[in-house]
C-alpha cells in the first residue's frame, strides 16, 4: 500500500503531508520550550536576587558556533540532494552528526564541572532551570542524532528507490535541526550572559 | 520553497551570507556582554540580537521566507498562544512580584 502525498502536494493544503506534519510538531515544540521560558521569566522576576555569570561563557560561545555551523551543514546536506550530489550530501550530513556529537561532549564537560562543584539542579533555582532547559535541549540533540544516524545508515537506501521522498525526509530532518539551533540561540544569552 | 536545482544552487550563496552574519552576531552578543551594561539594556540588546539571529535561521535555513499559507497559519496560531503563555502568568503575579515569592523562600534554596 502506498502512503499518499509523501512527495506530491495535497491539492487542499498545497503541501506534502510530511511537511505540514513536521511544522505542526515544531509548533508543539515551541509551546513546550515556551512554557519553560515562561517559568524562567516568572522565577527570575520573582527572585530577590539572580546569580550572574555562573556558567562557562567561552564554552557556551563555542557551542553556539558549533550549532550554527551544524545548521549550515544540514541545509547544505539537503541542497546537495536537490542538486543530485549524493557524495556531498553524505559529507554534509556526517559533518552535522559529528558537530552535534561535539556539542554534547562540550555539554558533558560543562555539566561535570558544575556537578564537581556541587552545583547540581538542587543547588539553586538558577541551576534547577538551567539543567531543565539545557537538559531538554540536549535530549533534542540526541533525538536529532538518532534520526541522522538512521539516514546515514539503514535509511539511506530510500535514495535509490525514491530520491524525491528521501530528499523530503532530509528536509524535514533539517527543519527539526534548525529549530534545535534556534532554541539554543535564545538559551545562550538568556542563561549564560544575562 | 525552491524545488528546482538551479534555484537551490543560487540559494546556497544566501546560506553562506547568513552563516557569516550568524557568526558575527554571536561574537557581537558576547562582546556587548563584556561592556557590563545595565541589566534592562543588556537584556534588550541580547534579545534583539537573538531575535535577529532566530529570524535569519527561520527565514533562510527553514525557508519560511517563501512558504505556503497553511504553514504561516499554523505558525500564526503558535505565536498567539506563545505570547499568551509568556505574558499571562506574569500578569497573575504582577502585583506581588518579588514580595510573595520571596516570602515563601524564592531565590537560592535554603540550607544549601
Amino acid at each position: 500500500m502506498n502512503i499518499p502525498y509523501t512527495v506530491e502536494e495535497r491539492p487542499d493544503t498545497g503541501l506534502a503531508n510530511g511537511k505540514l506534519g513536521i511544522w505542526l510538531f515544531l509548533a508543539s515544540e515551541v509551546m513546550l520550550f515556551g512554557a519553560l521560558f515562561s517559568s524562567y521569566i516568572l522565577l527570575r522576576v520573582g527572585a530577590p536576587e539572580w546569580p550572574h555569570r555562573q556558567l562557562n561563557i567561552p564554552l557556551g560561545t563555542v557551542n553556539t558556533l558549533i550549532l550554527i555551523t551544524s545548521s549550515v551543514t544540514m541545509v547544505m546536506a539537503w541542497a546537495s540532494l536537490k542538486m543530485g550530489n549524493w557524495g556531498r550530501h553524505r559529507l554534509f550530513l556526517t559533518l552535522t552528526f559529528v558537530l552535534a556529537g561535539i556539542f554534547l561532549v562540550n555539554k558533558y564537560f560543562e555539566y561535570a564541572e558544575h556537578f564537581g562543584k556541587g552545583e547540581g539542579p538542587w543547588h539553586s533555582t538558577f541551576f534547577a532551570i538551567y539543567f531543565t532547559l539545557t537538559g531538554l535541549h540536549a535530549l533534542h540533540i540526541v533525538a536529532g542524532m538518532i534520526v541522522m544516524a538512521y539516514f546515514l545508515g539503514p535509511g539511506a537506501g530510500l535514495w535509490k528507490r525514491n530520491p524525491d521522498q528521501f530528499t523530503n525526509r532530509i528536509e524535514y530532518t533539517g527543519l527539526y535541526w534548525h529549530f534545535v539551533d534556534l532554541v539554543w540561540i535564545f538559551l545562550f544569552p538568556v542563561l549564560y550572559l544575562l | 520553497m525552491h524545488s528546482d536545482p538551479a534555484a537551490v544552487k543560487k540559494s546556497v550563496r544566501s546560506y553562506m551570507i547568513v552563516f557569516g552574519a550568524l557568526l558575527a552576531f554571536t561574537v557581537i552578543t558576547v562582546a556587548v556582554n563584556e561592556l557590563e551594561l545595565a541589566v534592562p539594556i543588556a537584556i534588550t540588546v541580547a534579545l534583539i540580537i537573538a531575535a535577529m539571529k532566530g529570524s535569519m535561521v527561520a527565514g533562510v535555513f527553514m525557508h519560511l521566507s517563501h512558504e505556503k499559507q497553511w504553514i504561516y497559519g499554523a505558525l500564526l496560531l503558535t505565536v498567539v498562544f506563545f505570547i499568551v503563555l509568556i505574558f499571562v502568568p506574569l500578569f497573575t503575579v504582577s502585583d506581588t512580584t518579588g514580595v510573595a515569592i520571596a516570602a515563601v523562600g524564592g531565590g537560592p534554596m535554603p540550607g544549601r
